[in-house]
Formats: structure tokens, C-alpha cells, sequence
């Protein structure tokens, strides 16, 4: 039975690494007046659908597809949502 | 014929909604011989639009001059050609994308550069160089500020990524550009002359296809709704009709296009620009004789139940229309594959000068091909002189009026005002060595490529006025014209032609029509005079917002030619010792200059007097004395006059270099300093090669004054009237546009 | 007397291939061939070049998805046998992506794109590459890119440092650390650094670029000097 599930993969910075890009959005919020604004960081966020056998693990699919090509291991994290469709 | 009538009835609100006058409605009944569908409506709307028809231009247009023995291909193509010798071809034009720009600035920006190397590879040209005019409002505003970063960020993200130099450009800032910025593009491309292509759809029974991306509904009206209408102040409602662009997708489609018309293949091919689909194909048919009919079904779209309003009105971008012999299609797929774009055949060419679209097999459309584009209705006019001249004119400063005006305090002003400071921050972006033939580069005043496989150089430049355009619409348009082939010549290049991008108000305002005309008169005896005739070019009219019209500024981009690479005049190129020449002698001329703008805040007067035999003549004398061997470096003198340009000069010398500047002891030192009067050059020789340069420019009746030397103490020295450190002027300059953007911005 | 072949692979996107293969063309022994990203054949080359450009759009990061074109797998191949191979660049970025070169580039601390010309220092002189030059040589190669920020762990860029393995080190015009002489904020202002083995080396700045003086300078011969003559 074919089984579909909407994916979203979150990405970003490895922490301690510098993020030019959060230290920049968050001075420029801070002078635009926004107090207590701090440890922004910038990240990216890929969604997709993908569709397989109900034993398919999607999980272990998603986590080689981060590992292999959406996210950078050695600079980047990454984290992970599956949603199955309802049957 | 059978049309089908499934939209809604077309009536009066619909017409006006879709930018179309009563009048222009009546016309179209008359040519259709019945009412048109809502399908079609759509389609003559954006044919007739300002944007696409030229409808308050074309006419007066026909008086540039455009011929030439220069010239291979005049307006009216994708782009236009000049001869260059060894059988070689330049193909360029420049192109306006101001409404996106406003609207979205970062995607306005890149798909404004898409358009335009889409219309130079078309023709079978590699794109060899991008230049672009910018102009916004000042820096002290942050929407400002986020307009200029993100439409610089467009502009180097796609030209860099597609991997065409970007070489040279101009960006000037003032408050009349706030409602409304400028972003107008340039390609050049070169090809072997024999190679050049044409978008023609010839041979009825030829097949149609579409090449490149998929069909969505970017930019949907973004031609009739965006380019001809003025901004109103919730453009954020607009978002959804600007294009995105893909440079990567540009890039496939740029190697396939050329791979695909070096094999013969394409008998005629043009980009999908503005109004897409649907301007392409009648514009094809239409420079053929022939007719056109496809199935918009059979187009590849990337959205669910598009109709086929939306298809045929679509401004996707990175799409090309492609016609072919159907026996030499699998040439065709086998190039499009190679590539990973798609290639789909949607329809034929006809012989019935019909322009057709089915859906599913059924008739949509059923258009005359040249009521969409002969047929298009041109407004002219006769006006007066607007009212805001004589004034403006009568300007007549009091004795005094410049006392307490330090002049090396007003230098400093000057020359760390953004529009006359340093670029860096901007050109830094762009990528300008790519294709390794960049000789000149950004900062100078002209760029010069190197032409692979000869000993010739390409010479580049843009430029545009608002300021003067708006004090005298002839002198500013002349002007423009002229500053453009100074630019030129200081490079040692003989101009050869010109494209333009024409940026105005609304043309239905009187004393916009006036400024465009008198411009255009302007620009036309110019470009006679200096035998630069106008190639191409593109016209954008209704930029303007409720903070009023822009300055009328036309933006001319000129194409000239180095015989000799090696007899280039480089930038920075004196050393201790050497003259300075002043090569049409001095100026007095304050009315309307950037002194009085960026110093005094007033913008009055007029611009200087155009002397277009001076102009020529002096250009002339200055490439015979680089032919004699006798020029050290030049500088043309331009935006506030012989004191930016000496300090302009010595930006680019050797560091630890200075110079001492002599002015003449007459009305003032303002005046000779910062008078912008034209047809002038600084140049510098050997102090051995005085002599000879003077004779020669004396034999010429060229009047030039000795005005100075180069110093080895890295100081602006001007006799009798003061000094400055070089480095502090120098770093004011550069660190002026970088240190206004530290500050905040905001996206509206 | 028989020409080296020098391969020059094209990616989709790949815009500096043309001025490699001029490049590679201007020394006298090389003969530069194409390499096409969809072939598996390496056609007898003795080098290899990864130009600059920005292969795929750089989309998701610079040369992530290049590096798993048909063509790597025998460009793998053959730098695991021991053949000379320069990225350049987006090529440099695409070794980094493949795991050939350690690290990864990163988006420019200054978030922009940087294009100028650049004073570089030749560190060590002792690699296959880099024998036209003296250690310690400030040579001008011009930079152009948005994402040259070289990081990696520390104790990787100890062993690097160690090693001798950085070759190229961002500089000002007199050879010092300067406070403007790092375009994109990368560790220790490296600029290029070469694999254990040291047959690959990877570099940011473009020698492309820097081959004939009218350009701006020619001290980018000497590279590719140094990669023919390895390869022959």
C-alpha cells in the first residue's frame, strides 16, 4: 500500500560556529528598536513530499538524504518532521 | 471563425481595467470585425500597452538616426549590431526594468539582466560584458538604502552567476528618484557577422517550439499593469506579478541557444520578455509576413489550471521561442537535452498573417498578427515649454553668492557625495574579470575589453543626466550623448554607436511629452554630429509615484572601438614631472552642476551650452595626440568639472603621487574649478612632450591651457588657493557609500 | 615531443572553463581536453582542473550537488590513484563538498559577493603545484566569490597548519596580516590548502586570472606550470 508523507527538514549552523548572517539581522533589529534580541541564527527549511511501501522507513531515508546531500555534516545540524497522511 | 466565448462578456469596466482608452477599444472592434473575447482583450492590452507598443514614443523615435556604415542591424530586433572589422559583430541594447525594481528590488533587478542577455543571445551573440545605471533617492533614507543593496545584490547574483562581466556602470542618488528608482540594464555580445540571427518565423508549415523554463504565472499584466501605470503607494500588493528568475537555468539556456544556432538549426528565435508568449510569436510572424498558430495546452507549465489568459500573458522567465524545420527537430531535442531544458513543440507557422491560439484543439484567439503590433495606435502631439522652465531659467545668483564657499571644502563635499564618490561598494559585487578580457575595469571612464583573436579593443560605457534633462531637456539630452563619448575617448576609443534606455514620467502630462521630445531632438543631433547613430533601445515611461514624475532621464550606453589594444590609455598612467593639459580650455559654467546641488542644495540654471563641433572636434584632437604616442592618462571633464576630475586623476595614480592645479585668475576660483561646461579633457603628458602636444592641439584650433603638473607629495595642491591631503580625499571618496550603508534599512 | 592532456570538467553552471582551458593552453607542453559532466570517461587526461563558476546555481551550497555528477566518481578515482588534480574556486568548493580536501567554504563573513584583486602568499613551495614559486612569495591573484570562508574543526586546521598543508594564505600587498586583507573572514586567512597526499590542492583566488599582465597580472602561470609539469 503506497503510504505519502510530507517531510520538513530544518537546517542550520552547527552551534559555535559564527553566523555573519544571524549576528547581522539581529544588530539591525536591535537598532530598529527591538530590545533582548539575541542568539539569532540563520538556517534553511526544505520541505517535501515523498511516497513509499508502508514498511519503508522514511525516517532512515530522510536522515541518509540529509547526510548525503541536504545538509553539510561538517558545518552544518540538521533536524527532521515526518507527517504521514491519514488513512 | 469560430472563437470561443466561455470568458465573461467583455464590457467598458473590463476595458479599462485593462489599461485600454474607449477609443483604443473601438479600433480593435474595427480590426477583428467583431468584439474581441477576454482572451483577447487580455492579449491587445498588453500588445498596446505602453511597454510593449511604444505608443507615445514610436513616432517620435523615428527621428534618431540609425543608419550608418557601421551599422549591420538597426532598431526594431532583440537588439542591434555594429561592424567592427575581421568580420566581427557587436550586438547590444540596454533595457529598463524600473517598476519590478520598485516593487521587489533584488528579483527586478536580476530579471531586468535576464531580459537583457536573453535579447543579445538571441541574435547568436555571446554575451561578452554587462554594464547598468542605477538611480535612487539619497541615502539618508533606509527604504532607500534597502532598495539600493537588494537591486545590487540582483543585478551581481545573476550576472555572476550566468558568468558575464559586469564592466562598468553609474549610480547617482537624488530625492526626485525616491517614489520611483532606476534600474536600467546593458549587454553587449559579439559574433562572426555571418552569424547573426534573427527573430523571424518563416516558411509557413515551420514548426514552433518553446525552449527553457516552464510557464507559471510570474508577471502576470507585469507589463501592462507595472510599466504602464504610475506607482501608487501600496505597490506591496503588486508583489505577486513580479518574475523570479533562475540564472542557473539562464546559464543552460544561454549555451543551448548558441549551440542550437551555430548548427542551423533555428531559423528564427527570440527571447519571452515582456507579455511572453504572446509578444514573441506576433512579433515573429510579424518581421516574416507570415502567420502564427499554437496550442496553449501544449506549453509546459509549472502551476496547476492555468487558463489560457495566463498562459498567454505569462512572464516566466528563462524561455525562449524557437522556430524550426520539423525534419530538423531531432537536432533540436538532442542540443535542448544536452542541456536538461525542455523543447516542446507547440504549434506551426501559417500563411494567413493570423496570429492563433487553441486550447485543446479549440480556437481561443484568432488575431490579424499585425494588430498586435503594426496596428498599434501612436499618439503624437505638439506642446509648450512647461511652466517650471522660465523660472529655473531666470536664475541669476547675487554678487557674493560665493563667499564663504572654502573651494577645497566644497572638493571634499563634492567628491564624497554619493553619486560622484567612489563606486567600490557597489562594482566590488560584480563580478568583472570573468571570460578573462576585462583590460579597463569599473572606476575608470569607460571599460575596455580586450577582443579575443585580435589586436582590438572594446570600449564600454554608460551614461546618463536627470538633473540637466530636467533644467533643458535639448542641452541635457545632447549632453548625455556627449559625456558618453568623452568617456570614450578618455579611454583612447573612437565611439562608433549608441543604445538607449529613455526614463520618464507620464506621457500623457504635458510637460513630460515636452521633456521627452526636446530630449529625443537633443539625444538626434548629438548622435548626428558624433556619427553615433542608435542601435536599439527601449523606452519607460509613468516612472513616477505621488513624490511626483522622476527627472527625465535618458541613460545612453556607447559602444567604441581601440584599433590597437596597446594604444589604450590606462588610468593612472603619469609619474613626477608630467603636465597637465587642459584640452578645451577652461570652464565657467555653475547653472545647473553638481557644485550647486551637492554644496549650495539648489538645483537652478541651466546646463552648460552645447557646442557639438567642439565636442567633436576636441575628441578628435585628443585620439590624434594618443595616435602621436603623447598622452600620459585622461579624464574627461564631466559632474563637477575640472576639480573632480583632476581629483578623479589622481585617485588612480601611483600612491605617494599628488597634483598642483592651476587656475586661471579671473571670475573666482567656483567658477573654474567646478564649471561643467563641455567638450573637455584632462590629460597628462611628458614634460618633453609638452611641446609637441600644445603645437598639435594649437594646429587643431583646439584652445587648451597648461593647468598643472603631477607632485610626488601625495597632496590636491591648487595654487593660490589651497591644499588638501590626498589620502584623506581619497578615502573620503571610497569609504563615502560604504559607511552610509552601515546604517539600517527598511523594506518599505 | 607528446603533449600532456589536461582535463577541464564542465559542470552545468561551470562559467570559468573557457579561461582554464586558455589557461592551461598558454604552457607549452599541455594539451587541455573537455571533460563533460555526464561522461565516466576521463579520457586519458594526466590532470585535472574543477573550474570556477557556480556549478548548479550554487544552489543548496557551492558545489554540493556537482560533486555527485557521473564525472567524480572517476575524478575520485583517479585522485585516489594519485593524480594531479586543481579546483579552482567553485572546483575548490566541489573538492571540499566530495570530501578530497578537508573543511567546507562558507558564505563570506561580509555576506556579499568580494571581486578585486588579491595579494596572496605562496606558504610553502615544496607541492607539486607550486615549485615555479619561492616559499613565502606574495604573488596578486584576483578573487572572486560569495562563499570562500574556509572553516573546519580546529584540531583539522592544526593538522593543517602542521603539515604545511595550507599553500595559499590571504595577505596584504607587503605580505602581512593586514586589516583588510582577508576578503571572506576564512580561519587563519587561508586561501588554499592541499591533501595529505599532496596531489590535490584547492584554491579560492583564480590563476585564471592572472595570466598576462594586461589583465592585472601573470602570476598565475607559474600554477599551471607547476600542474602540466606534475602531470607529464
Amino acid at each position: 500500500m503506497l503510504v505519502k508523507a510530507r517531510v520538513e527538514v530544518h537546517i542550520q549552523l552547527k552551534p559555535g560556529m559564527l553566523d555573519p548572517q544571524g549576528e547581522t539581522l539581529e544588530h539591525a533589529l536591535t537598532a530598529i528598536g527591538y530590545e533582548g534580541v539575541c542568539s539569532m541564527r540563520v538556517g534553511k527549511w526544505i520541505t517535501f513530499e515523498i511516497e513509499g511501501d508502508e514498511s519503508d522507513a522514511v525516517e532512515s531515508q530522510v536522515e541518509e538524504m540529509c547526510d548525503r546531500l541536504l545538509a553539510n555534516p561538517i558545518i552544518e545540524r540538521y533536524e527532521y518532521h515526518v507527517m504521514r497522511e491519514e488513512r | 471563425m469560430t472563437v470561443t466565448l466561455h470568458d465573461p462578456v467583455v464590457n467598458p469596466e473590463i476595458v479599462a481595467a485593462h489599461g485600454l482608452t474607449a477609443d483604443e477599444y473601438e479600433q480593435i472592434c474595427a480590426l477583428l470585425d467583431r468584439d474581441p473575447n477576454l482572451t483577447e482583450l487580455g492579449v491587445f492590452s498588453l500588445m498596446w500597452s505602453e511597454h510593449c507598443g511604444y505608443k507615445h514614443s514610436r513616432a517620435r523615435l523615428a527621428d534618431l538616426p540609425s543608419t550608418g556604415p557601421q551599422v549591420i542591424q538597426g532598431p526594431g530586433e532583440n537588439a542591434g549590431a555594429i561592424d567592427i572589422g575581421e568580420g566581427l559583430a557587436i550586438v547590444f541594447k540596454m533595457e529598463s526594468h524600473n517598476h519590478p525594481s520598485a516593487v521587489e528590488p533584488y528579483q527586478g533587478a536580476a530579471t531586468g539582466v535576464g531580459g537583457i542577455l536573453r535579447d543579445v543571445f538571441t541574435m547568436g551573440a555571446r554575451p561578452i560584458a554587462l554594464l547598468n545605471s542605477l538611480r535612487f533617492g539619497e541615502l539618508d533614507d533606509p527604504h532607500v538604502r534597502y532598495l539600493f543593496r537588494r537591486v545590487v545584490a540582483g543585478i551581481g547574483d545573476y550576472g555572476n552567476c550566468v558568468g558575464i562581466p559586469t564592466v562598468g556602470g553609474e549610480v547617482a542618488f537624488d530625492d526626485a528618484y525616491r517614489g520611483n528608482p532606476l534600474v536600467n540594464a546593458m549587454c553587449v555580445g559579439i559574433l562572426a557577422q555571418d552569424d547573426l540571427t534573427r527573430g523571424f518565423a518563416s516558411g509557413p508549415g515551420n514548426a514552433v517550439y518553446v525552449l527553457g523554463a516552464s510557464t507559471g504565472r510570474d508577471g502576470i499584466h507585469g507589463a501592462s499593469l507595472l510599466a504602464s501605470a504610475e506607482l501608487a503607494d501600496d505597490t506591496a500588493e503588486s508583489r505577486p506579478t513580479v518574475q523570479v528568475g533562475d540564472p542557473f537555468s539562464e546559464k543552460l539556456l544561454l549555451e543551448a541557444t548558441l549551440e542550437l544556432i551555430g548548427s542551423g538549426a533555428a531559423i528564427g528565435i527570440q527571447d519571452m520578455g515582456a507579455a511572453g508568449l504572446t509578444s514573441s510569436s506576433s512579433e515573429m510572424a510579424t518581421r516574416a509576413g507570415t502567420g502564427i498558430e499554437f496550442d496553449v495546452s501544449l506549453v509546459p507549465r509549472r502551476e496547476p489550471d492555468m487558463s489560457p489568459y495566463e498562459v498567454l500573458l505569462s512572464e516566466s522567465q528563462e524561455r525562449m521561442l524557437v522556430v524550426a524545420d520539423p525534419h530538423r527537430e531531432p537536432e533540436l531535442m538532442a542540443i535542448a537535452d544536452k542541456w536538461d531544458l525542455a523543447c516542446t513543440r507547440i504549434g506551426s507557422v501559417t500563411d494567413d498573417g493570423v496570429w492563433r491560439v487553441f486550447e485543446d484543439c479549440e480556437e481561443v484567439c484568432a488575431i490579424p498578427v499585425e494588430a498586435l503590433t503594426e496596428a498599434v495606435p501612436t499618439y503624437v502631439r505638439e506642446v509648450e515649454p512647461p511652466a517650471y522652465l522660465a523660472p529655473l531659467h531666470a536664475w541669476s545668483p547675487s554678487p557674493g553668492w560665493l563667499d564663504g564657499v572654502e573651494p577645497l571644502a566644497a572638493l571634499a563635499t563634492l567628491i564624497s557625495a554619493p553619486s560622484l564618490a567612489s563606486k567600490r561598494w557597489v562594482f566590488e559585487q560584480y563580478d568583472h574579470h570573468v571570460r578573462t578580457a576585462t583590460v579597463i575595469g569599473p572606476g575608470a571612464d569607460a571599460a575596455v575589453l580586450a577582443i579575443k583573436g585580435t589586436q582590438r579593443g572594446l570600449a564600454l560605457t554608460i551614461d546618463g543626466n536627470g538633473r540637466y534633462v530636467y533644467c533643458d531637456p535639448y542641452r541635457g539630452g545632447a549632453l548625455a550623448v556627449a559625456e558618453a563619448a568623452r568617456n570614450l575617448v578618455a579611454v583612447g576609443a573612437t565611439p562608433l554607436a549608441i543604445t538607449d534606455c529613455l526614463n520618464f514620467g507620464n506621457p500623457e502630462k504635458d510637460d513630460i511629452y515636452y521633456q521627452f521630445v526636446e530630449a529625443l531632438r537633443g539625444i538626434a543631433d548629438a548622435c548626428r554630429a558624433l556619427n553615433t547613430p542608435v542601435v536599439s533601445g527601449n523606452v519607460s515611461f509613468y516612472n513616477q509615484s505621488s513624490a511626483g514624475a522622476v527627472y527625465p532621464t535618458p541613460t545612453i550606453g556607447m559602444v567604441g572601438l581601440i584599433q590597437d589594444i596597446e594604444k589604450r590609455i590606462d588610468p593612472g598612467r603619469a609619474a613626477v614631472g608630467d603636465r597637465l593639459l587642459l584640452v578645451g580650455g577652461d570652464g565657467a559654467h555653475l547653472g545647473a552642476s553638481s557644485f550647486l546641488k551637492e554644496v549650495l542644495g539648489e538645483v537652478a540654471g541651466r546646463p552648460p551650452t552645447v557646442d557639438l563641433e567642439a565636442e567633436r572636434m576636441n575628441a578628435k584632437a585628443i585620439l590624434a595626440l594618443n595616435e602621436a604616442g603623447l598622452i600620459g592618462t585622461c579624464r574627461d571633464v564631466g559632474d563637477g568639472g575640472l576639480a573632480v576630475a583632476a581629483a578623479e586623476l589622481m585617485f588612480g595614480l601611483d600612491p605617494g603621487l599628488g597634483i598642483e592645479l592651476e587656475i586661471p585668475d579671473r571670475a573666482g576660483p567656483h567658477s573654474s574649478l567646478f564649471g561643467e561646461d563641455g567638450a573637455r579633457y584632462l590629460v597628462t603628458v611628458a614634460e618633453d612632450d609638452e611641446f609637441r602636444a600644445t603645437e598639435l592641439l594649437a594646429e587643431r584650433d583646439v584652445v587648451t591651457r597648461a593647468c598643472g603638473r603631477v607632485t610626488g607629495d601625495a597632496a590636491y595642491h591648487v595654487v593660490d588657493v589651497g591644499s588638501a591631503d590626498r589620502s584623506v580625499l581619497q578615502v573620503s571618496s571610497e569609504t563615502s557609500i560604504s559607511n552610509a550603508m552601515r546604517q539600517t534599512e527598511s523594506n518599505r | 615531443m607528446t603533449k600532456v592532456p589536461i582535463g577541464i570538467v564542465r559542470f552545468p553552471g561551470t562559467n570559468c572553463d573557457q579561461d582554464v582551458f586558455d589557461a592551461v593552453a598558454t604552457v607549452e607542453l599541455a594539451c587541455p581536453v573537455w571533460l563533460w559532466h555526464k561522461e565516466t570517461d576521463l579520457r586519458g587526461v594526466k590532470g585535472v582542473v574543477l573550474a570556477g563558476g557556480f556549478s548548479y546555481g550554487d544552489y543548496l551550497r557551492a558545489g554540493a550537488i556537482a560533486r555527485f555528477s557521473p564525472i567524480m566518481k572517476e575524478v575520485v578515482r583517479f585522485a585516489s590513484d594519485g593524480g594531479p588534480l586543481l579546483g579552482i574556486c567553485n572546483g575548490f568548493q566541489i573538492l571540499t563538498e566530495a570530501g578530497l580536501l578537508p573543511g567546507a567554504l562558507m558564505r563570506n563573513d561580509r555576506l556579499t559577493f568580494i571581486c578585486r584583486p588579491q595579494s596572496v602568499k605562496v606558504e610553502t613551495a615544496d607541492t607539486l603545484f607550486t615549485r615555479q614559486y619561492e616559499s613565502g612569495q606574495v604573488v596578486s591573484l584576483p578573487v572572486a566569490h560569495a562563499e570562500g570562508n574556509f572553516a573546519a574543526d580546529p584540531d583539522v586546521i592544526d593538522r593543517l597548519e602542521d603539515e604545511r598543508r595550507v599553500v595559499f594564505r590571504y595577505v596584504d600587498y607587503r605580505g602581512d596580516n593586514g586589516p583588510d586583507s582577508n576578503p571572506n573572514g576564512s580561519i587563519n586567512d587561508i586561501a588554499g590548502v592541499i591533501n595529505e597526499r599532496g596531489n590535490v590542492l584547492g584554491l579560492m583566488p583564480h590563476p585564471d586570472r592572472a595570466m598576462d599582465r594586461v589583465l592585472g597580472s601573470a602570476d598565475g602561470r607559474g600554477l599551471f606550470q607547476g600542474l602540466v609539469e606534475a602531470a607529464a
